[in-house]
């Protein structure tokens, strides 16, 4: 009888509170293992290859030796301080960037007319490949910390700018009607309308350009550091340590992946309103 | 008193939706608008929430001439046009800011209860069938205590069960309040049940055709043969209200 009413809904099941329960059946599990046997069985391919010399290891180490590097550069503390640096620009150029184009972007949004004086500007802007900047915010901030995260910022602003723009210019027009029937400013209209009814699409853009955020960091890092997961890339290739390149760029997807998750995880409850196709998040 | 004095609105893309519109309306009265699509009704109601401004003409509001949105002034739309991210509680105080927080939620339960949502405070918009949803859409607007409440087609989306039972609230409502209702309908029914008076409208360009005084007592039998004959009345009213005018040539008009 549990069981039946474990499987089969309540019909009043809509109705009642929310209640999530994470079951941990062998079934959910299934596409992650099968996910997973084509990338280990490169793996183990690659790792048996070297070992038998059929693969020569200096310029592709295999697995166990990259393991070995990352476990090495973990133990001596070192990955953790260049993962600390690395961390630290992104989220201080993260922060700079979505804030700056959470405001323009809510600017150019809600008013017709300053969207007409800063819009085409910026989409001029858009278009200069970011690293192109590199050159000049060295000129201009120093090699050191300033420019690194002016870079990273830029490479934030853009696509959070045109998310917040683009999504409040779609709000539903009778939706803010509602809010000039009860008379808001225009600063109530873009705090109680206009930014709340676009935080589904201002997630997106925010994991758009934390993800940004990450590919910029590392041409950060490249134009002269001696610190941060960058750095590692650049001494792997100048030292000729090709696990120690592996090794970072493994890192880099990890916390890349952690970072994204986590803001996932901090936005949800914003979005439980949502009355979206895929009802369970 | 609500005077409205030739009201005319052009459209910029030349659609003459409203000509010369006058109407005085006595504080408490509930007025009907009917007429045939392109007869200016939902214009009519736009101008008077301030959501349009109209190319001539004047909205007064006991002597004060209303030109935009106005606290005293509030609208129940077609669609509840709730806010999703928002609690049902939330949306209904949404026009409530400036009160307490224990203020608001007290006057936020009173109305839902009266409304038959007494325990809907924590729902979500997405978890409302579509009367429930207009019912808290309604419930937004008449909290702000409005002298004049607008309301276009505001029951139309709803099946016949519900739509009566809201009409039945919202009358109750009324007598509590005291407010002006402009009820915009396509529904005679609905039109002879709630209304003081029925204005027949017709259209290209909108205008009044006819000014139905509606005598029933209250509250009013939906079977009763004054209700019936009145219905019949209006009827008739709108049919005739559709037929082009000879004088300008009737394909002529259709087509202007």
């Amino acid at each position: 009888m549990a069981l039946l009413e474990a499987v089969v809904p309540k019909r009043n099941e809509a109705i009642a509170p929310v209640r999530r329960a994470l079951p941990l059946r062998l079934s959910s599990w299934r596409p992650l293992i099968i996910a997973l046997i084509f990338p280990l069985a490169v793996l183990l391919t690659w790792e048996l290859g070297v070992r038998h010399g059929l693969i020569g290891g200096r310029l592709m180490p295999p697995p166990s030796r990259i393991f070995e590097t990352l476990r090495q550069l973990a133990v001596s503390g070192e990955l953790g301080a260049h993962i600390g640096v690395t961390l630290q620009r992104v989220l201080i150029g993260f922060t700079g960037g979505a804030v700056a184009g959470t405001v323009i972007g809510a600017l150019t949004g809600s008013s017709q007319a300053i969207s007409r004086i800063l819009d085409p500007t910026l989409q001029a802007l858009r278009a200069i490949p970011s690293i192109a900047w590199v050159p000049l915010f060295i000129l201009w901030f120093g090699i050191f910390e300033a420019s690194k995260i002016a870079l990273i910022a830029v490479g934030v602003f853009f696509p959070v700018y045109l998310g917040v723009h683009g999504a409040i210019l779609a709000v539903d027009r009778r939706i803010v009607e509602v809010g000039r029937v009860f008379r808001l400013s225009r600063l109530q209209l873009v705090g109680r309308i206009l930014l709340p009814s676009i935080l589904p699409n201002y997630v997106l853009a925010l994991r758009s350009g934390l993800g940004l955020g990450w590919m910029f960091v590392v041409a950060a890092e490249f134009m002269g550091a001696s610190e941060g997961l960058g750095y590692l890339l650049v001494d792997g290739q100048q030292l000729g340590k090709p696990d120690q390149i592996i090794a970072a760029i493994i890192v880099f997807a990890v916390i890349g992946k952690l970072t994204d998750s986590i803001l996932l995880i901090a936005t949800a409850p914003l979005l439980v309103w949502q009355d979206v196709h895929q009802g369970k998040r | 008193m609500l005077a409205i004095q030739d009201l005319t609105k052009i459209y910029p893309n030349g659609t003459h939706a409203l000509h010369a519109f006058s109407l005085d309306i006595q504080n408490g009265e509930v007025i009907a608008v009917i007429g045939g699509s392109g007869c200016g009704k939902s214009t009519l109601l736009r101008l008077l929430s301030g959501l349009e401004t109209p190319n001539t003409g004047s909205i007064a509001l006991r002597g004060r001439i209303l030109k935009e949105p106005d606290a005293l002034v509030n609208i129940v739309f077609q669609e509840p046009r709730l806010f999703p991210w928002l609690t049902v509680a939330q949306n209904v105080g949404f026009g409530l800011k400036h009160l307490p927080a224990d203020e608001r939620s007290d006057i936020i339960s009173q109305v839902l209860a009266r409304l038959g949502l007494g325990g809907f405070e924590d729902r979500w918009p997405k978890e409302l069938s579509g009367g429930q949803a207009q019912r808290v859409s309604l419930a937004r607007a008449i909290v702000t205590k409005p002298s004049v409440l607008l309301l276009d087609e505001p029951f139309s989306a709803l099946d016949a069960m519900t739509r009566e039972d809201l009409q039945s609230h919202l009358i109750d409502l009324w007598q509590d309040l005291g407010s002006t209702l402009v009820l915009v309908t396509h529904d005679i029914e609905e039109a002879v049940f709630m209304a003081d008076r029925v204005i027949v409208m017709r259209p290209f360009p909108g205008r009044i055709f006819q000014d139905v005084r509606i005598d029933l007592p209250r509250p009013r039998n939906r079977m009763n043969s004054g209700f019936t004959e009145l219905r019949r009345e209006l009827s008739d009213l709108l049919a005739l209200s559709l037929i082009p005018e000879k004088s300008n040539g009737p394909i002529l008009h259709r087509l202007g």
